[in-house]
């Protein structure tokens, strides 16, 4: 086999984060993409275009975001790792079905690269506009899990954390990497095949007459069989019993259906979320930030502890379900919590929310760069008591 | 039986197996559409003065000996609520003597 | 003498999903003779059902995936197809049959259907269209005929309506065909047909919907539909599907295209033996 065949490519690379994410893709066992050009995230296309017909997989350009989706669900369903990646009008166009994935319980990655919206807003400039979307986008109550990188090696990471938690919770998970991001050029290491951790979905473990495809184990999720498997089991999009029977009448179905859905992600929050705390230990003003606004507020930190401010940072990997404990106990500890975002107000409301008491200064930054550490850091002194 | 109404016996009607058919109701699955009743090459069915669990009259069959079991009312009923099998005992050709005897 | 009987189970039992059915079809339904036809043809092509993957769409024929005794899903308005894309690409050796109404194949879905067939991806569909929007109440639709009256066109409606059998081969289908629920046998016989062709195949099958719309269009009940195709039904096997509209005098059935094409599947395996059998790109 070529060297270039090879699903994981062991190694110190140079990737921009969309290869990464690509990458990262790949060593995760994903083998099917669906979807559509669109900028800033066309890269991952392109790379997964040539590199999964290499590794036996594949790469369908569909006829619109709506598509592509519907093509990765039902990739899913037939038991491949799947997945899409778009950018703020495609993820708009993806929402309907990203709730029957998670109806369906479908384990799929969705991959946004944010750009500014809305509309067609900056196809080529950065956002951080599309991170409450990517809870509430959808209609009706549910819980997905949404992760951001920082940094090209980690959108590699992720990607493969994206995937593990698909397939364990059956959920879709969104990886919402801003444009930056995304477009940056950075080192990236990829382990050996054998220390890369992956996780299968669970397989029913009973024969087909007594197979429920939405009974769920203890962790509230149920094994999941796959097309072709021989269990003739039917999904709809209907709220539906533990058979997979519509029920479209029954209040206790739509209850019992409503609660595990969100309460397999709720319930299991502390094993998701992953967060990463610089100098928090004294500090008194704490920056809550993700994406690269994350490494603007890390200089900032590093330029406030220089100047003897007590200041740290709260950086969030995990933005669904929301840190909301980590945050809180943050928030306890320091005087007042600075938020720089690139949009005009999202995340902040779920640091205020769970901040209580503790005052919350908002950034804002639209179409242009993230926030320059000396406008973080201007904002800490500022909170300074 | 009815088959000794038939007028006039075939010379060759050895040669050829009869199928005797059998129509099966599922009644409760019937919505009354009537397309069994309408399209049967043969007027086998008529609708029923029963009332079933839907509320509507199934068919009845009338005139068995006419069915030849093409199978129509069972290909078009939306609902499998009706069916012809071949009765069993008169399949067989070793058997044709036996029933011709029956007949008589 | 014939004997009437509940004992005995429905031949087509085995192909069922026991826990659905009774179906929420109503009376004279054409799409309860499609579910009909369909297992049926299963049955007689003895296919292990294990392989057969039903997709279905919104709307009252969308109901059928969760009555057939195989893998299935039913996906949001219009998805049927894209699902069944992925479905085929990802597990080539599947038979996916999308079935599925005109609203949501050919309104809401319409992009999916002329994209799939373009790219002769080995799925087949078929259509149950009943000319208007029977779940909603009979709302006006892609395939309503010129001038009649449903519940969004009090004044009779002004759109022309798709010709479903042309739209399928201008897009490149390669099986194209056309029945009324009358006509059973052939039905049959051509789903047969498109389950074992490769190719993107289409069924389309006119269907009674004599509740909704055959009130509002003052059709009538499900026998004047059913009488209305016995009537204008022409069989034109393999004539010109541009001229194949159906008309209130005439609805011209048949089978409209059989050829050959690469599907999609083919030539993506081709191209991936080819990608892997030399190097190419840069890490």
């Amino acid at each position: 086999m070529s060297e270039k065949n090879k699903a994981i490519l062991t190694g110190r690379h140079f990737f921009s984060g969309d290869l990464a994410c690509a990458e990262g893709a790949l060593a995760a066992g994903c083998r099917f993409f669906g979807g559509y050009p669109i900028t800033p995230a066309t890269e991952i296309a392109e790379r997964m275009a040539r590199r999964l017909p290499q590794v036996g997989g594949t790469y369908i350009q569909m006829e619109d975001e709506i598509a592509s989706i519907a093509a990765v669900i039902g990739a899913s369903y037939a038991g491949l790792k799947a997945m899409t990646a778009t950018s703020g009008p495609g993820f708009s166009l993806m929402q309907e079905n990203i709730g029957l994935a998670v109806m369906t319980e479908a384990p799929c990655v969705i991959v946004n690269v944010m750009r500014g919206g809305p509309s067609t807003g900056q196809p080529t400039m950065a956002g951080q506009q599309d991170v409450m979307q990517a809870k509430w986008g959808s209609h009706g109550d549910y819980e997905i899990i949404a992760l951001t990188p920082s940094t090209v090696q980690e959108a590699f990471d992720l990607t493969i954390e994206a995937f593990n938690y698909a397939e364990a919770y059956r959920v879709p998970v969104m990886i919402m990497m801003d444009a930056i991001v995304g477009h940056m050029w950075e080192r990236v290491t990829i382990p050996p095949a054998d220390q890369i951790k992956i996780v299968n979905r669970k397989k029913p473990q009973v024969p087909r007459e007594k197979y429920a495809p939405f009974k769920p184990d203890e962790d509230l999720v149920p094994p999941m069989a796959v097309f072709g498997d021989g269990y003739h089991f039917h999904a709809t999009g209907l709220t539906h019993d533990e058979e997979g029977r519509p029920r479209t009448e029954s209040i206790k179905t739509q209850q019992t259906l409503v609660q595990r859905l969100c309460d397999k992600i709720r319930k299991n929050a502390d094993k998701i979320i992953q967060i990463r705390e610089t100098m928090l230990d004294d500090a008194e003003i704490a920056v809550v930030a993700y994406g690269i606004e994350a490494r603007a507020a890390w200089s900032a930190v590093r330029k406030a502890r220089n100047a003897g401010i007590k200041a740290g940072l709260l950086r969030l990997i995990t933005l669904w379900p929301f840190p909301e404990k980590q945050v809180a106990e943050v928030a306890k500890k320091v005087k007042t919590i600075v938020v720089p975002e690139m949009n005009y107000g999202q995340l902040v409301r779920e640091v205020e929310r769970a901040a209580k008491t503790t005052p919350v200064t908002f950034l804002s930054k639209l179409g242009e760069e993230p926030h320059k550490p000396e406008e973080i850091l201007e904002a800490i002194k500022g909170g300074k008591h | 039986m009815s088959t000794k109404k038939l007028w006039r016996k075939p010379l060759d009607i050895e040669k050829f197996k009869v199928p005797k058919a059998e129509i099966c109701l599922i009644k409760d699955r019937c919505k009354g559409c009537g397309y069994c009743i309408q399209f049967c090459p043969r007027q086998v069915l008529e609708e029923s003065e029963e009332i079933n669990v839907r509320g509507v009259h199934p068919p009845k069959v009338v005139n068995p000996e006419k069915c030849t079991i093409c199978g129509f009312c069972e290909a078009i009923c939306p609902d499998f609520a009706i069916f012809v099998l071949e009765k069993p005992n008169e399949k067989k050709e070793t058997k044709e003597a036996e029933k011709n005897e029956r007949k008589k | 003498m014939a004997e009437q009987t509940t004992q005995i189970a429905h031949p087509l039992e085995p192909f069922l999903r026991k826990t659905t059915i009774p179906h929420i079809w109503c009376p004279g339904c054409g799409d309860g003779t499609i579910l009909n036809s369909f297992v049926t043809a299963l049955k007689e092509l003895e296919v292990n059902l294990d392989k057969i993957a039903v997709i279905s769409g919104i709307g009252c024929i969308g109901r059928i995936a969760g009555y057939t005794n195989t893998d299935s899903f039913h996906t949001t308005h219009g998805r049927p197809i894209p699902f069944a894309v992925g479905v085929k690409l990802a597990n080539p050796e599947l038979n996916v049959i999308v079935i599925s109404g005109d609203g949501d194949l050919f309104a809401i879905g319409g992009n999916h259907f002329i994209h799939a067939a373009r790219r002769n991806i080995g799925i087949k569909v078929i259509c149950s269209n009943n000319f208007n929007y029977g779940m909603t109440g009979g709302q006006q639709g892609p395939t309503t005929p010129l001038a009649s009256r449903t519940a969004t066109t009090p004044f009779g409606n002004i759109e022309h309506p798709f010709n479903l059998v042309h739209l399928a081969a201008a897009s490149g289908a390669v099986y194209v065909a056309r029945w009324t629920t009358l006509h059973v046998r052939r039905m049959t016989e051509s789903i047969k047909k498109a389950i074992q062709k490769e190719g993107f195949s289409f069924i389309e099958i006119v269907s009674p919907c004599p509740e909704i719309y055959g009130k509002a269009s003052k059709i009538g009940t499900a026998m004047d539909f059913m009488n209305w195709f016995k009537k204008a039904s022409v069989i034109q096997n393999f004539s010109d599907p541009a001229q194949a509209e159906i008309t209130a005098e005439k609805i011209p059935v048949g089978e409209f295209v059989d050829v050959e094409k690469p599907t999609f599947e083919k030539l993506l395996r081709e191209m991936t033996a080819q990608a892997q059998g030399k190097v190419t790109g840069g890490a």
